[in-house]
C-alpha cells in the first residue's frame, strides 16, 4: 500500500504550530512510515503537487499570496486541516483588522524607517484589507484549536486521519491553549 | 429556620425531582447535579436571563425558556439537553466571539475565562460567522485596574454588582446594539469616577478578561468570586 501524502503549509502565522508538530519527537518516526510528507517548509519541493491526502494549514489568510495559495491547496488536496487559531480564528494576525491597511504599512515602513522609507511593491506581496481565517476563504474539514495545538494533540489528529476517523478534539484543546 | 413554601414535582431530563415554589429550573437543576450552561448568571446578582446559554425545552411550550428565569412548576418536564439546544448554544457562543474583539492567544484572562471555557466544552470548533472587528476603547486611566472592551460580552455582572451589592453604581450602558458598550459614570474616565470605591468586585465577577488587574500577563488573571453569595446572603438577612 502506497503511503498517505501529506503537506504541511505556513501561511500567516509565527511557525508556532510547525514547531509543535516536530515537537512529535520520536512519534515523527512512526508516522514516517504512514505518512510521505509531499510538501512542507521543512522539504525542499517548491511547487504543490497536483493531489494531496491531507493538508496542514498553520496561519491566517493576510496577503494576496496567501489566498492563492490556500485556494490552490484547496483544489489539489482531500482533507484540510486548519491547524492552530490562526488558521482557525486568525487570531493575532487579525488584531490589526480594526486599523487600515495604509496605517499598518505607514507605521511599519515610514513612521519606524531609518533608512529609506518606502512602501514595497516587488516580491513581497500585498496586504488584504483585513486578515481573514482559512474557512473564510476555502472550504475546511477538520479545525484544530490552540496556540499552538500541543505535539499531542497533533498527533492525535493525524492518526486519527489515518485511521479514516473524523477526530473529536472537544476535550483535547480550546481556542489559546 | 424552616422554608414555608409548597413543594412541586416536575422531571428535569427524565428524572423526578422535588422544588421549592420559589426556585428556578436552574436552581433546581443545580441542585440534582445537573449542569446546564450559564454566562450572564451569577449566584448572588439579579437576573437578567441576557445570555440565553440556559435555554431549556419544556414540554408542551413551544418556546424555549431561560432555566435561570423560570421558576419550577408542578408536572413540568424539562430537558436541558438535545441537538438543538446544544446547536443553539453553539451559535451564541459563536455570535458572541464573531461581535468582539477575543484573542485567547495573548489574554490575561487565558485558561481563567468562562467564554473560553464555555467554547471548549460546548464543541465550538470554530466561528461560522464573519468577525464584526469592532473599535472598541479601552480605559486604563484607573490606578489598579483596566477595562479592556475589546473582550466584553455585556453580561452587565459589573454594573450588577456595583448597583446591587457595592451601592455604588458606577457603571452603566450606553448605546443600542453592536453599539452597545460599558461606560464608568457619564462616560468618563475611570480613573476620574467620584463614585467607584476600587472595591475591584466588578473585576472578580467578570466572566472574561474585559475587567482586570493591571501588571498581570498572559493567563495570569484568576478572579475569585468566593465573597458574592456571602455579601449578597447578609444582605437579605432581616432584621
Amino acid at each position: 500500500m502506497s503511503k498517505v501524502t501529506v503537506a504541511t503549509v505556513w501561511l500567516d502565522g509565527c511557525s508556532g504550530c510547525h514547531m509543535s508538530l516536530i515537537d512529535m519527537d520520536e512519534r515523527l518516526i512512526e508516522l514516517a512510515e504512514k505518512i510521505d510528507v509531499v510538501y512542507s517548509p521543512l522539504v525542499d519541493n517548491k511547487t504543490y503537487p497536483d493531489s494531496v491526502d491531507v493538508a496542514i494549514v498553520e496561519g491566517a489568510v493576510s496577503s494576496t499570496d496567501d489566498e492563492a495559495k490556500i485556494k490552490k491547496i484547496r483544489a489539489h488536496t482531500k482533507i484540510l486541516v486548519a491547524l492552530g487559531d490562526c488558521a482557525v480564528a486568525a487570531n493575532i494576525p487579525a488584531m490589526r483588522n480594526p486599523i487600515p491597511v495604509r496605517d499598518v504599512m505607514d507605521r511599519a515602513y515610514f513612521e519606524t524607517a531609518d533608512v529609506q522609507p518606502q512602501i514595497p511593491d516587488q516580491v513581497v506581496p500585498s496586504l488584504l484589507p483585513i486578515v481573514r481565517p482559512i474557512h473564510e476563504v476555502v472550504d475546511v474539514d477538520v479545525f484544530v484549536q490552540g496556540c499552538p495545538p500541543s505535539a499531542d494533540t497533533i498527533y492525535y489528529v493525524i492518526t486519527e486521519l489515518l485511521a479514516g476517523r473524523k477526530p473529536d478534539l472537544r476535550n483535547r484543546t480550546r481556542p489559546g491553549a | 429556620m424552616a422554608r414555608r413554601s409548597r413543594i412541586k414535582t416536575l422531571k428535569i431530563d427524565g428524572r423526578d425531582v422535588g422544588a421549592h415554589e420559589d426556585q428556578t429550573i436552574l436552581q433546581l437543576a443545580r441542585e440534582n447535579n445537573i449542569t446546564i450552561p450559564t454566562l450572564c448568571h451569577i449566584e448572588g446578582l439579579s437576573v437578567p436571563g441576557a445570555c440565553r446559554l440556559c435555554l431549556v425545552e419544556v414540554k408542551g411550550w413551544r418556546k424555549l425558556v431561560p432555566a435561570c428565569a423560570t421558576y419550577a412548576d408542578e408536572g413540568m418536564e424539562v430537558f436541558t439537553d438535545s441537538e438543538r439546544l446544544r446547536s443553539y448554544r453553539r451559535m451564541i457562543l459563536e455570535l458572541l466571539f464573531s461581535e468582539g474583539n477575543h484573542v485567547c492567544a495573548v489574554c490575561v484572562s487565558n485558561g481563567h475565562c468562562e467564554l473560553q471555557s464555555l467554547a471548549q466544552h460546548l464543541g465550538m470548533d470554530h466561528v461560522r460567522y464573519p468577525n464584526l472587528q469592532p473599535v472598541r476603547l479601552v480605559d486604563m486611566t484607573h490606578s489598579r485596574f483596566t477595562l479592556d472592551r475589546n473582550r466584553c460580552i455585556l453580561c452587565l455582572r459589573c454594573v450588577r454588582v456595583c448597583d446591587e451589592i457595592e451601592g455604588a453604581h458606577t457603571w452603566d450602558v450606553k448605546g443600542r446594539g453592536v453599539d452597545a458598550r460599558v461606560i464608568s459614570d457619564l462616560d468618563t474616565p475611570w480613573g476620574e469616577s467620584p463614585t467607584c470605591t476600587t472595591c475591584g468586585k466588578c473585576v472578580n465577577v467578570c466572566p472574561v478578561g474585559a475587567l482586570v488587574e493591571k501588571g498581570r500577563a498572559v493567563g495570569e488573571m484568576v478572579k475569585r468570586q468566593e465573597f458574592l453569595p456571602y455579601l449578597s446572603s447578609m444582605r437579605e438577612v432581616k432584621r
